[in-house]
């Protein structure tokens, strides 16, 4: 079952849930951050955050240290801590990039964030004690344009990165003064500081920004959405075998995994879609949702049906999606569970809503669907 | 009127030259292979064959080339054959092909649209809607998005 959220018509670019999932924090294209409560079935809204000058590009809300963090177009990010009168306090963050800011996460231990932007860098921050601030490291190299995606290895140390210029990339974020050398893993046993472990090409024909890159939850495979309507798996316990899918779908936007080989990716088609990874392909599953095909009203007079169709050239003015959303999806975020084991997925639309899909009632109810 | 007394000489700068930041296409070299055969697939339309020939065609197809001329050849090559091919055995041709030939095909049907002959747009417009119900949007969408164009 889906539990719609609404909040206004003004589209959610992005959102954010907390640890305990009871509060949410998400931007409805514009400068300002809202952080609501539910009580209930009500969402109150208990506070605002908006230190920014231009649009905020991307929340994340760290669930173990409760900090959030914020980036924006002004090219700044802040991380907002909770202070004792239940005041969202701004801490500095020294970024140092000339462009926009794109795409915020935190790591999984939550004491480093990375920072995609315009400026071809991604920047690595961590938190000085003495500064009493977060200061950034950057990678720079090979990347040739804007950032669009981030996430993050479960080791604390790799990270993929997708981009304008058609490629994705895995780095080493290592940073000496907060963590211990990582041992190997299956993308290289090398990690210092930015070194680009492993580079894919998005599409031999040479196209496609890369919209969403999602590590799967054990690490050793990197899935990515791609503008040219495609979700490729790079499998590095297989010797980075890429298996692309070429889809009938319009692009998906945002992705991640729901099971061990099951990804759930949603986009410009307003309702998610599941695509099964096996040993050498990526095969679709299906949409999350069935074609609710509205029964036109058998009442209408034959007067309206002849205005209708001098006025509009047809019957009816049928402008509903049959879906719940009626706008493409910008971002999907796990509720229930975690990567590889959800119950619950969240996805964020441009119509100004949030909904929340139940797996397990959805396989019940939908015989299709394959979880 | 007032007379433009500054130099506007900067108009004729190109300023992107100036822009280290510029994103810089990856220069691929030419691909080697140098596409279909042609005399194979001219004489398959001889033979009244244009279904293989479409076959010939797509799987031969190279991506990418930069010579303009020889772009315009395969698809002057390409028209003859999917003119060739009629309405009644479109929908057999399309499904013999594969998602990376339907992809191939789709491009060069767009590059037809671009320029019409007499007829051609209303045959053009049943291939497309015939790949259409196979290959998706998402056919569509590669067309726009691939940068190596057929």
């Amino acid at each position: 079952m889906t539990t719609v959220h609404n909040f206004g018509v003004s589209p959610i670019s992005c959102h954010s849930w907390s640890g305990d999932r009871k509060s949410l924090a998400l931007s409805q294209n514009s400068n300002e951050v809202t952080l609501f409560s539910s009580s209930g079935s009500d969402w109150k809204q208990t506070g605002l955050l908006d230190q920014h000058d231009l649009r905020v590009t991307s929340i994340d809300w760290a669930p173990k240290t409760n900090r959030i963090v914020t980036c924006s177009s002004d090219r700044n990010a802040y991380v907002w801590v909770l202070d004792d009168n239940n005041v969202w306090k701004k801490t500095l963050v020294l970024l140092r990039i000339n462009r926009a800011a794109t795409c915020v996460r935190w790591s999984p231990e939550e004491n480093k964030f990375a920072v995609g932007s315009g400026a071809k860098i991604i920047s690595i921050c961590y938190h000085e004690k003495e500064f009493d601030g977060w200061v950034s490291k950057h990678i720079k190299k090979p990347m040739q344009s804007t950032v669009t995606s981030i996430d993050w290895h479960p080791n604390n140390i790799l990270i993929a990165a997708g981009s304008t210029d058609f490629k994705v990339r895995v780095f080493s974020s290592f940073v000496k003064d907060v963590e211990a050398r990582p041992s190997p893993t299956e993308w290289g046993s090398k990690m210092p500081m930015g070194y680009l472990m492993k580079e894919f090409s998005n599409s031999s024909a040479g196209g496609g920004w890369v919209h969403a890159v999602s590590f799967s939850p054990d690490g050793s495979k990197l899935a990515w959405a791609g503008h040219d309507s495609s979700i490729s798996v790079a499998d590095a316990a297989n010797d980075m075998l890429v298996m692309k899918l070429k889809t009938n779908l319009l692009p998906m936007c945002s992705l991640t995994w729901i099971r061990p080989n099951t990804i759930a990716a949603a986009g410009h088609n307003c309702v998610p879609y599941t695509f099964i990874v096996e040993s050498d392909a990526v095969k679709l599953g299906s949409a999350m949702e069935e074609d609710k095909k509205k029964e036109s009203s058998g009442k209408t007079s034959a007067m309206d049906l002849f205005k209708n169709k001098d006025k509009l050239g047809q019957n009816e003015l049928e402008t509903k999606l049959n879906f719940t959303h009626q706008k493409q999806i910008a971002e999907i975020r796990i509720v229930g569970g975690q990567k590889g084991d959800v119950d619950t997925f969240s996805t964020c639309s441009l119509d100004g809503k949030i909904v929340v899909w139940n797996l397990k009632t959805l396989a019940g109810q939908m015989k299709g669907l394959k979880i | 009127m007032a007379k433009n007394t500054s130099s506007n000489v900067f108009r004729t700068l190109d300023v992107d030259q100036f822009n280290e930041d510029n994103y810089k296409e990856e220069n691929d070299t030419d691909p080697a292979a140098l596409g279909p055969n042609d005399s194979l697939i001219t004489s398959l339309l001889a033979a009244n064959k244009p279904v293989e020939a479409l076959t010939h065609l797509l799987s031969g197809a190279t991506l990418g080339i930069k010579d303009q001329a020889a772009r315009t050849a395969s698809l002057t090559l390409a028209m003859r054959v999917l003119m060739a091919i009629k309405v009644s055995q479109i929908d057999d041709a399309v499904a013999q092909l594969d998602n990376e030939s339907r992809d191939v095909l789709m491009k060069f049907i767009y590059r037809g649209f671009e320029v019409p002959n007499e007829g051609s747009s209303a045959h053009l417009l049943v291939w497309h809607e015939k790949v259409f119900t196979v290959a998706g949007v998402g056919s569509i969408v590669r067309v726009l998005t691939d940068k190596k164009r057929v």
